[in-house]
């Protein structure tokens, strides 16, 4: 075998085996979590709204939807802000402005979540419970501090496709007479759109995922949340707050839900992919 | 040994502290809780069984030695005008059928209910010894320890939630239950009733390692290691 032929081999290897670690990993969910959904049935797991493990009922309703009101709460505050920010660096701003603030924006991705948690706990869940009402820990505390946490994959995945149009489209209209705010409006965010989508729906992913910053601020009631000042439960901090100590069908309850947020991530991640896609054809 | 999750972490800090002292010998401690922990000395898959109940009806052929007692507090926030709450007051609360504190003889305020996440040793002990069959609330904030649950009271004037009386600091107020306050001279004289005990359960009187970490245990320096974790010590009687 030559040197290079080798080297091809190797290299497979290496790929096959970080694709392998992710199929034993869906396996062990799997295994471990459809078991219970089986015995308890897809309908009264999902459906469900009584989750006592101690007594045998595993509803993960509240959690769901916990799950969907904190990451659209997220999206509320992220998306505006992001893509304002995302054409203020692209379109507004001298190149040495955006030299300082990319990085800036890129340190957010490397603050570790448990800090936004702890912000979160000490600074906002404070102000919410003392000029709002209700415990402070709540969806809408949850929401603020993931709707920052998202900015950086919103801002940078916009900022990209949004420098990826081409010069002429920016040209043309101002060449017919468009002011520089109609040439961001009706020109270059149209165009960019697929890859505006794309970062929302990555920024979503993110939100949904984040585990340790909502256990510590959503208060994790286990009830179906009627408003923004209510404590709810994701599905990730479910797991994260009960792993703890569950044996047996409890284990597996958790398992299963991890299952539940499997389905929901590959389902967002493959909308991304698509439209992302789209944009390159 | 095996046994209940509550009694884990102490089996740790005491196992850590024989081993340090007695070399080459070994101490495994795994939770479980405290049934599996009972099935475990009795199928001979561990020589020292952990639980924080009592022993029931088929297992009391075994042997079980009371090596301390863990009281379970009702706290509220310091500002709280409220001192004392009955049993049946407690479990309305909980139950979520009294939502304000006036249901209670309390100020006018909403009642913000704080409590261990499903699985917890002291959820259970909570439940057994003062909900019954009674549920805690889905409405509740679930918080994962004990350290937790006495932030968000600590912060929040409307709170109510329960931890193990060994953490009681002056940043919460425990309340009386039926009159009876929390401390322990209470508990010794077995009138704060909302105790559980930590046993050592064996099958046979306890021999070798077992005899010696168990001596160690209910000796003064284990028994004060206890009482520094926050527990209450036992008098080292067999019962």
């Amino acid at each position: 075998m030559t040197k290079e032929k080798f080297l091809e081999k190797f290299l497979l290897f290496i790929a096959l085996s970080s694709i392998s670690i992710l199929a034993l990993i869906a396996f062990f969910i799997f295994e471990q979590g459809l078991p219970l959904i089986w015995k308890k049935g897809l309908a009264s797991f999902l459906l469900g709204e009584r989750w006592y493990p101690s007594q045998g009922s595993f509803g993960i309703l509240p959690m769901v939807v916990g799950s969907f009101w904190v990451t659209f709460g997220s999206l509320i505050v992220g998306v505006p802000l992001g893509v304002a920010c995302a054409v203020f660096l692209c379109e507004l701003t001298p190149p040495l402005v955006s030299m300082v603030f990319r990085p800036a924006i890129q340190l957010l991705a490397a603050i570790p979540s448990v800090i936004y948690g702890f912000w979160g706990l000490i600074v906002l869940v404070p102000l919410i419970r003392d000029h709002l009402g209700g415990p402070g820990l709540s969806i809408l505390a949850g929401s603020l501090v993931l709707g920052i946490m998202i900015l950086p994959t919103i801002i940078s995945i916009s900022e990209d496709s949004l420098r990826a149009l081409p010069r002429s489209f920016k040209e043309g209209a101002l060449s017919l007479g468009a002011t520089h705010w109609q040439t961001i409006w009706k020109v270059l965010l149209p165009a960019a759109r697929s890859g505006i989508v794309a970062s929302v729906i990555l920024g979503m992913g993110r939100a949904i995922g984040e585990t340790m910053a909502m256990i510590m601020i959503l208060g994790n009631a286990v009830q179906m949340p009627h408003s923004i000042l209510h404590s709810a439960r994701t599905l990730t901090t479910n797991i994260g707050i009960e792993m703890g100590y569950a044996t047996g069908d409890h284990q597996q309850a958790l398992f299963a839900t991890g299952v539940v947020l499997f389905f929901i991530i590959m389902g967002l991640n493959s909308l991304a992919l698509i439209i992302s896609g789209r944009r390159r054809s | 040994m095996v046994g209940s999750t509550s009694v884990q972490p102490f089996a740790e800090i005491l196992a850590e502290e024989y081993m340090a002292h007695h070399s080459g010998k070994k101490i495994y401690v795994q939770g479980g809780g405290s049934s599996a922990g009972i099935q475990a000395v009795r199928t001979g898959a561990a020589h020292i069984g952990m639980s924080s109940r009592r022993l029931m009806g088929n297992e009391e052929n075994l042997i079980d030695v009371l090596i301390a007692y863990d009281a379970i507090a009702v706290i509220v926030h310091p500002k709280n005008p409220l001192t004392n709450l009955s049993r049946e007051q407690i479990r309305q609360i909980f139950s979520g059928k009294v939502t304000n504190w006036q249901g209670v003889g309390g100020w006018n305020k909403a009642i913000t209910l704080v409590t261990r996440e499903e699985g917890s040793g002291t959820r259970e002990a909570f439940q057994n010894l003062l909900m019954g069959k009674t549920e805690i609330s889905l409405g509740a904030l679930v918080q994962d320890s004990n350290g937790a649950i006495r932030q968000v009271v600590k912060d929040d004037p409307k709170a109510i939630g329960y931890i193990s009386l060994g953490l009681v600091n002056d940043q919460v107020k425990s309340l009386a239950i039926d009159g009876i306050e929390a401390n322990i001279e209470n508990i010794n004289h077995g009138r704060y009733k909302i105790v559980r005990p930590f046993l050592f359960v064996f099958t046979k009187e306890p021999g070798g390692l077992a005899k010696s970490f168990l001596d160690f245990v209910l000796s003064p320096d284990g028994q004060k290691l206890l009482v520094q974790e926050g527990l209450v010590a036992a008098k080292g009687m067999r019962r």
